[in-house]
């Protein structure tokens, strides 16, 4: 987000020097440990952290160890200070990520969200050793044509209701509601979607990590089987409605636009559509459907 | 995009998208931009959350409006009388900037004698917006270091659209809102690619890149490149085209992707004129109900999503399109389809064997786009215009020689536009006491060719949006089918009560015309300028459907 | 806003109760509204909770057609207030019955046989929760009534709402509460009761900070004035803003909530921002099982937090100030808002206080049941009108608090310190107690002990004194533990209390002060039922915004029910005791806030330290 954002005529931004796993790094002022993490080439696991969204640092698996601090910090969004000394895979850190992963595995259904397999391995995570205990399976909620709602998949990464807050779409169809173990992303009263204030533009669908929102045609494939990303390709072009010129990003399997997303790095529309962007592909490919 | 160029020279908005979330005020006038343009109005949201104020005039309590800090509801068609009060107002109070009218502008005596009649008073008359209103909204623009002056179909689809553009131009000179990152004007587009449509010349007086053709050099180097002959005199627009045909001047007619049969106004006119043709031919993606009425129909690949190619934003950013589908089979793409007949007609000389051939052809004639090779607009996310340089980009906004210390360096000042005050031409009488206006929904588009397949939740079908009151006091329910006709015709239509809309309005779309044919009612009374139809005015009569009929063309 | 509101429609209770709070409604939704938008609808967020209150009040839940109302007057989106709304314990989303008594099923409350009580209500009133009846009783966390458990808390809603609180109460007294509800109840026991040093001339004599409560009538200016009320203030004008925060900063003075900041740097570093707007909070949502000194500062002696912050708000330069108050103390709510009001109208508070041309004043905002909220970063999206949920640190709230604004953040406790700082100077100050913790403490006294109670006393004094100051452990029975600092803090073993009661005594002992919490455990204490509770609580009120906290709270309730409740091998019980520490580790290490990472302290000294779970 930062990229696209900048003013033309800022004022120059001064390096910081800081400590990265033992070594030096220089990044600009302003950048947070994980935009230093990433120029510095060290992988650091995310799933809350949104590319066009502010940090909410809530799941805690990118957190690592700024040496004078009391606990872990955050990194997707703890700004770098000149003389950090950070470092992000000692066993400390190690056991925290193992831990969320773990705490996360063991109530949430977290297999559509694509890089968990690999961390589990990664950081020895065991989801399954705390036995019996309680989840947040729920059916699913299928209450319009255009995308549905898995909140088993949930994992309260608060997204989707910045998407639809007042980070971008400024519907407030969505809140978190409830607290603690119980908290939930609800509409009013949970009220369903064509009660509620949703616009369908899809904003939310588009940065959920876990597959929780998903389009129903992926969803609908996806219970049928058929959904195979491997043989899908994408492809981005213009959305043929309004005068905006939004970028779409065409996901098609055997000829077939299955899900429309829209890069984040836009500057446009940092990802953002309306419902006709995200959903209005169906004039194009009712012939091949007769 | 008339008036731009008349005032700037070339009709594109000055200012970019993001520009706006980085302004002090937001003018919304005539644009529903929440529902019509709902990436845009992220970023005017954007705006407003760091601390922009925005105001949004229009007749309807639209959803932009009910995000407005102040919402100015006029009368439909009031436009200029209120753009001219403002103008007074910031006169009058001493709050234009002086520095910038006397040293890049022209004209501004007129200007002064045009609007100083408009006192608030005389306005708040004529246009139905509280005389604190208008200068609310005169203070805080003048005060405002930056702002942006937006606006869409609710300016331009009226007789005198294109004066109307030139009011609101005006206020921006006044305050020297134009030529600076974070002030400018922005004409917001209607449909994908109208501004690439005039980038690339299918306008009827310029050649790709805003190229005047009645300029000699600009015919000779088209003409020498193409080894033709350009016509030395300008062609005609829309509104002329159908005038030709009507008086069978004008006898054939090749119709690319559009549906006039139900997007012009007084569409059974329309459809008469259409029919009057020796020879129509139709080339679009479906079998419109324009296509349905041509000797030949040629079918066309989807251009977004089955061809290569360009379109131009609003911001004027050129984007590539790409193919992600096969097209149907026999369908082509528009291109290939136009080279064929080039070829039939014995041009064999087109040889263009990709998209991008083509569009080098155009860098190589248009200085504005010559920067933008396929490679940078796919490195670039597309690239703002113009683009004359092939390493480096332009600013964001246009028009910042108007700042330049050096008056030399200005260039061609811009003008001020005397431009006077006329209501609209369907007129409000005791017979036809409700003014209707139109506009769009968020979840269709245009005449639903594209968006009718849309499987939307919020979709409710057309409706006669009316306010309660006025609908309650002859006695119409909610959802009750209602008659309503106009000095065209009639239609048919539930009527859905609306607490947004003033006493006295109406509001329709067009996007169910085969169940609902809304240009039925609304006039072709066209803009002399630009050729775009008072789509935003008409006098209705709503009656209950047992009321007797009434005689057409009354 | 274009927001969508719920088709249910207000009764006109609601709306009564909505006009009453909010003005009545001038705003009709449609073409007659010209104003509007996103900076209209940040001007009135701060209403909400206050808003939602007003319902829950008059109808005794937040019904759909109520909270559209709400929302349509507020610009609120309806699903952000009913996410608010659904946050706090106290606002039932669902329609239940206008009476409720809530019993409390706390730590201090358990240790005074609250266990016995719930089951006895339990087989007197039936279930909890029950509709259909005209009262329904249920569980509650700590009602910071610690000193005389265990306690009962009766609301009724209505116009005007009533409350009342039963303390200690029997199972009868919950029975009768439900049948004739808040207002047929006895009157409540003097504050003074709270304060069993007042009893002697002796004791009495040791009191800097309750030296009125008991002695001076709390709803009375003029008697706060005959008890040196605003000489402190006046003193402070004396010495001008540098001259206040000179003396605190001399006086060592330390935030009296927990993390211990001096607060002389906070306010330093307030004063010092470039942001002409500044505001001053002060944190009396002590929600801390087993505290209760702020409810008993406030009831006692009100003017005395009215003036401190006057004088705090002077040295920063903050125009406004907010005395967050936790949701269930009916009594102090009414003395607090009775002085601040007479305050106002006497001109201590306002545009010109005191006639020296400075402005100050302050705004109650009521908590609605979230411990939570007491954490200095959530207790601003509390009072700004959103979920009590904790902000990322850095920045911190002197120079991004709330409203985004440089904020000073303060307990009660510590607030009502600086008027004997500005009158005796900061150096007279440090000098009592010990060089490393200067000044009085005042500490809750509660469970196995004969004489329950706030006590303040120099820093300096033994735990094992201060047990004996409350009359020992009674009825001849052994002390076992002490939890020191409430469910965050940690348990000492009863050959471990003869460390002074010092910041630095505490560290050394590995433990913690907290907010003053001293919970004596005899040697009839259910010591896992004890341990379950302290987990339970975490686990209901962890906010659930992080990962570590929210599963991390469930997890560790989980195992330690497995291991106290369950026929367990030892393997079972060795692999629970692994999960314990790893999520509590994880909790301390990763969690957000001091909440989840101290939701592991107590029940880990417990097992380190006292054995537990063996």
């Amino acid at each position: 987000m930062t990229s696209i954002y900048e003013t033309p005529v800022g004022l120059p931004r001064r390096a910081v020097s800081i400590q990265i796993d033992g070594e030096e790094v220089k990044i600009s002022e302003g950048a947070t440990i994980l935009d230093a993490c990433k120029a510095h080439g060290t992988d650091v696991p995310t799933l809350c952290y949104g590319d066009t969204l502010d940090p909410v640092n809530a799941c805690r698996v990118c957190v690592v160890e700024v040496e004078g601090n009391r606990v872990l910090v955050p990194s997707c969004s703890r700004k770098v200070e000149p003389g950090m000394v950070i470092n992000t895979d000692n066993e400390r850190t190690r056991h925290s990520r193992k831990l969320v992963l773990e705490l996360l595995g063991s109530s949430v259904d977290l297999s559509a969200a694509p890089m968990v397999a690999g961390w589990n391995d990664q950081y020895q995570a065991d989801p399954m050793r705390f036995g019996e205990s309680k989840t947040v399976r729920q059916p699913v909620k299928v209450d319009n044509d255009l995308y549905v709602r898995d909140y088993s998949r949930c994992i309260l990464c608060y997204k989707c209701v910045d998407a639809c807050g007042e980070q971008w779409q400024n519907s407030f169809a969505i809140s978190v509601a409830g607290r603690g173990f119980n908290a939930h992303i609800s509409t009013e009263f949970d009220v369903g979607l064509p009660d509620s204030a949703c616009v369908y533009c899809g904003n939310c669908v588009e940065v959920c990590p876990t597959g929780a929102l998903m389009f129903k045609t992926e969803h609908d494939m996806r219970v049928a089987e058929t959904w195979n990303e491997s043989v899908q390709q994408q492809t981005t072009t213009i959305c043929p409605y309004c005068g905006v010129g939004c970028s779409l990003t065409l996901h098609t399997q055997d000829n077939t636009i299955v899900k429309v997303t829209s890069p984040h790095e836009s500057a446009v529309g940092s990802g953002n559509l309306c419902i006709k962007g995200r959903f209005g592909f169906q004039h194009v490919q009712t012939l091949k459907h007769n | 995009m008339v008036g731009l160029a008349t005032v700037f020279g070339v009709g594109g908005g000055t200012s970019s998208y993001r520009e706006v979330e980085e302004t002090d005020v937001i003018v919304l006038w005539g644009s529903n931009a929440r529902v019509a343009h709902p990436i845009f109005f992220h970023h005017v949201l954007r705006g407003v959350r760091n601390g922009a104020k925005l105001f949004v005039v229009d007749p309807r309590r639209t959803d932009s409006a009910r995000w407005a800090d102040r919402w100015l509801g006029l009368h439909v068609g009031a436009d200029i009388a209120l753009a001219h009060a403002i103008g007074r107002e910031i006169i009058a109070a001493g709050l234009y900037n002086r520095a910038f009218v006397e040293g890049s502008t022209t004209g501004f005596d007129e200007y002064r004698a045009a609007v100083e009649p408009w006192t608030l008073e005389h306005a708040e008359v004529v246009t139905g917006v509280p005389a604190d209103a208008i200068r609310e909204l005169a203070h805080t623009f003048a005060h405002a270091d930056r702002a942006q002056m937006c606006w869409t179909l609710g300016i331009t689809e009226h007789h005198n659209g294109v004066d109307n553009v030139l009011s609101l131009i005006n206020l921006s000179l006044l305050c020297g809102h134009v030529g600076r990152f974070g002030a400018g004007i922005q004409p917001l587009r209607g449909q994908n690619n109208v501004q690439g449509g005039g980038d690339m010349g299918a306008i009827p007086n310029k050649m790709s890149g805003f190229q005047d053709i009645l300029d000699a050099d600009v015919r000779h180097k088209f003409g020498t490149a193409w080894n033709c002959t350009i016509q030395p005199h300008y062609g005609k627009h829309l509104t002329q085209m159908f005038e030709a045909m009507e008086r069978k001047e004008m006898r054939a007619l090749y119709v690319i992707g559009e549906n006039p049969a139900q997007s012009e106004a007084d569409s059974a006119h329309a459809i008469h004129i259409l029919e009057g043709l020796e020879h129509m031919v139709v080339q679009d993606l479906f079998l419109t109900k324009t296509a349905e009425l041509a000797d030949v129909v040629l079918p066309a690949s989807a251009a977004w999503c089955e061809t290569e190619g360009t379109v131009t934003n609003s911001e004027r950013r050129v984007q590539r399109v790409r193919k992600a589908i096969e097209a149907p089979a026999g369908s082509r793409d528009d291109t290939a389809i136009i080279i064929e007949l080039a070829h039939r007609m014995g041009h064999t000389e087109w040889q263009y064997p990709t998209a991008e051939s083509i569009w080098n052809e155009l860098r190589s004639l248009s200085p504005m786009h010559q920067g933008m090779s396929y490679a940078r607009l796919d490195a670039l996310d597309g690239i703002q215009w113009p683009c004359p340089s092939n390493d480096t980009l332009e600013p964001s906004y246009l028009h910042g020689r108007l700042w330049a210390e050096n008056p030399a360096d200005r260039g061609r000042l811009a003008p001020f536009s005397a431009v006077s005050w006329a209501g609209p031409v369907d007129l409000i009488t005791d017979e036809f006491p409700i003014r209707l206006t139109t506009g769009r929904r968020l979840d269709s588009y245009n005449t639903g060719v594209q968006s009718g397949a849309l499987s939307s939740p919020l979709r409710d079908g057309e409706t006669l949006d009316m306010n309660p009151d006025d609908a309650m006091r002859i006695g119409i329910d909610n959802h009750e089918v209602v008659r309503i006709t106009s000095r065209r015709g009639y239609i048919e239509a539930p009527v859905r009560y609306d607490s947004h809309l003033r006493p006295g309005l109406a509001f329709m779309t067009f996007h169910f015309p085969d169940e609902i044919d809304v240009n039925v009612l609304t006039i072709e009374a066209n803009d002399p300028k630009s050729g775009t139809a008072e789509f935003k005015a008409s006098a209705i009569r709503v009656e209950k459907l047992n009321a007797p009929v009434p005689v057409a063309g009354e | 806003m274009d927001l969508r509101f719920p088709k249910e429609e207000p009764t006109l209770a609601e709306v009564q109760a909505l006009d009453a709070v909010l003005g009545e409604s001038h705003v009709v939704e449609g073409w007659q509204r010209e104003r509007g938008g996103a900076h209209l609808a940040a001007e009135q967020r701060p209403q909400l909770l206050a808003a939602l209150h007003a319902l829950q009040d008059r109808v005794g839940w937040v019904s759909p057609g109520g909270l559209g109302e709400l929302c349509r007057r507020l610009d609120v989106p309806p699903a952000e207030a009913y996410g608010v709304a659904s946050f706090y314990a106290m606002f039932s989303m669902e329609e239940r019955p206008s009476r409720v008594v809530h019993v409390c099923a706390d730590l201090a409350c358990q240790v005074l046989g609250a266990g016995a009580l719930l089951d006895a209500v339990q087989a007197e009133c039936g279930n909890p929760n029950q509709t259909g009846v005209p009262g329904a009783w249920q569980p509650s966390p700590c009602l910071g009534l610690c000193e005389r458990g265990p306690a009962i808390l009766v609301t009724e809603a209505g116009d005007p709402a009533h409350e009342a609180v039963i303390a200690p109460a029997i199972a009868t007294d919950v029975a009768v509460a439900l049948r004739i509800g808040p207002k047929g109840l006895g009157a409540e026991a003097p504050v003074v009761a709270a304060v069993p040093q007042a009893a002697t001339p002796q004791g009495a004599a040791e009191l800097v900070l309750l030296k009125r409560v008991g002695v001076v009538d709390p709803t009375s200016l003029d008697d706060y004035r005959a008890h040196g009320g605003y000489e402190a203030l006046r003193a402070a004008f004396a010495m001008g803003p540098t001259g206040v925060i000179r003396e605190v900063t001399d006086s060592n003075l330390v935030g009296r909530g927990g993390a211990a900041f001096p607060a002389g740097r906070k306010w330093a570093a307030v004063a010092a921002q470039s942001v002409r707007t500044r505001y001053l909070v002060c944190n009396a949502d002590e929600s801390e099982p087993g505290t209760f000194k702020d409810r008993v500062i406030i009831e006692g002696d009100p003017f005395s937090l009215i003036e401190a912050m006057t004088i705090c708000a002077f040295a920063t330069g903050c125009e406004q100030g907010f005395v967050y108050l936790r949701g269930e103390y009916p009594r102090a709510l009414e003395h607090l808002r009775h002085a601040i009001d007479t305050a106002r109208d006497r001109g201590y508070l306002g545009t010109n206080v005191m006639g020296l041309g400075f402005a100050f004043d302050i705004t109650i905002v009521r908590g609605a049941g979230a411990y939570i909220c007491g954490e200095e970063t959530a207790i601003f999206n509390s009072i700004e009108g959103y979920r009590g949920e904790p902000r990322s640190k850095p920045p911190f709230p002197v120079e991004v608090g709330l409203f985004g604004k440089p904020t000073v953040v303060n307990n009660v406790e510590t607030l009502v310190n600086v008027l004997p700082i500005v009158l005796n100077g900061g150096p007279a100050y440090a000098a009592i107690g010990t060089a490393g913790s200067s000044g009085t403490k005042v500490f809750c006294v509660s469970g196995a002990v004969a004489n329950a109670g706030v006590y303040e006393l120099p820093f300096g004094a033994t735990l094992r004194e201060l047990i004996d100051l409350a009359g020992g452990v009674p009825n001849g029975r052994s002390l076992k533990a002490v939890l020191l600092g409430g469910a965050a803090g940690s348990f000492v073993r009863a050959d471990e209390i003869d460390f002074p009661l010092t910041l630095e005594g505490a560290r050394a002992h590995n433990t913690t002060l907290g907010s003053g919490v001293v919970m004596v455990l005899d040697d009839t204490v259910d010591l896992p039922t004890f341990l379950r509770r302290i987990a339970a609580f975490f686990r209901d009120e962890s906010c659930g915004q992080c990962v570590p906290c929210r599963v991390g709270t469930v997890r560790q309730e989980e195992a330690l029910i497995r291991i106290t409740l369950g026929p367990r091998s030892a393997a079972q019980n060795e692999a629970d005791l692994t999960i314990l520490r790893d999520v509590g580790r994880a909790m301390r290490d990763a969690s957000i806030c001091g909440l989840g990472q101290t939701a592991w302290s107590a029940i880990e000294s417990a097992i380190d330290r006292l054995g537990a779970l063996q």
